[in-house]
């Protein structure tokens, strides 16, 4: 048997399949973030140097994570939008980036908050955390200029542009603890192994999965509704049960 | 002066409530407006409809 994935790249199939996933990826969220705070604060131990202010990272590294990959998530659907012209790619660019944008907000608050105890500030101009600012408003960039052309085909082709140059910016947020010289710690986890403590890598690994499901349900839950708002003239949206109440 | 004393004094207070109370909050901010923007959308669409039919 052969599944014809293409099926669901229309909006009209895909409509359906985002309201049956999203209570899935919703209750799994909600799940792991309990066993992840659990696991987090009862059961990895106190770090040795920075004592219980480490415990920021269960929620700053997978934000930090979310807010990268998303970007680069959204620009891979704003470029096929702007390249093959499908409709439903450039609806989940325009899902995905206020999500996107939040994990990016998390991740420099959280930074934040870490770093004021720990360097003794709230906000350094290092190249970790300027990068990530600029994240940060590369998002707000693509949800402005979205927002402000009323064409929404023309829209998607603006802000796809934005969306693709903007993605370099993700390699010199990831390379920049490498490239310079900063005060923002290199990956403590590598491919080659790490030396964290095993229940501080079960925590951050639940919460970066849960903020993973929780990213997925809530984009899928904002795709929706900009499905439903620009196919609104339609027969298919009309004959909605949803719509016909 | 007064937080730097109070954040060492209490620091799961401080790591709670400045980096996860704020983060679920968040979150709770984007799902309440994601389920407004579907209601609204859905108000949009049945009125749309409605005046479809009515004509």
């Amino acid at each position: 048997m052969t599944i014809n994935w293409f099926k669901y790249s229309a909006p009209t199939t895909f409509y359906g399949l985002a309201g049956k996933l999203i209570p899935w990826f919703a209750v799994s969220a909600a799940i792991l973030f309990a066993a992840g705070l659990y696991i987090g604060f009862y059961v990895a131990p106190v770090d040795a140097q920075q004592g219980e202010f480490y415990r920021i990272i269960f929620i700053h590294v997978p934000a930090s994570i979310l807010s990268m990959f998303l970007y680069l998530i959204m620009a891979g659907y704003a470029a096929l939008g702007l390249i093959f012209k499908t409709r439903l790619s450039s609806m989940m660019a325009s899902a995905i980036a206020p999500t996107g944008a939040l994990f990016a907000l998390i991740s420099l608050w959280t930074g934040a908050l870490w770093g004021k105890p720990m360097w003794g500030a709230w906000w350094l101009w290092d190249a970790r955390m300027t990068s990530e600012l600029i994240l940060l408003f590369l998002y707000l960039g693509f949800i402005a200029l979205h927002a402000s052309i009323d064409d929404p085909r023309r829209a998607d082709r603006a802000a796809a542009l934005l969306a693709i140059v903007g993605s370099v910016n993700v390699p010199i947020i990831y390379f920049s603890v490498k490239w310079w010289n900063t005060l923002h710690q290199g990956s403590t986890i590598k491919f080659t192994g790490t030396s964290m403590h095993v229940a501080m890598q079960q925590a951050m690994f639940t919460m970066l999965v849960a903020c993973w499901l929780y990213a997925i349900a809530v984009v899928l839950a904002r795709v929706r509704s900009i499905i439903l708002e620009r196919e609104r003239n339609t027969t298919w949206i009309a004959e909605l049960p949803e719509v016909k109440q | 002066m007064n937080l730097d004393i109070w954040m060492r004094e209490n620091t799961l207070a401080y790591v709670w409530l400045g980096s996860y109370a704020v983060a679920m909050l968040i979150f709770a901010i984007e799902i309440a407006m994601v389920m407004h923007k579907r209601k609204i959308t859905l108000q949009q669409v049945r009125l749309l409809r409605n005046a479809g039919d009515g004509e």
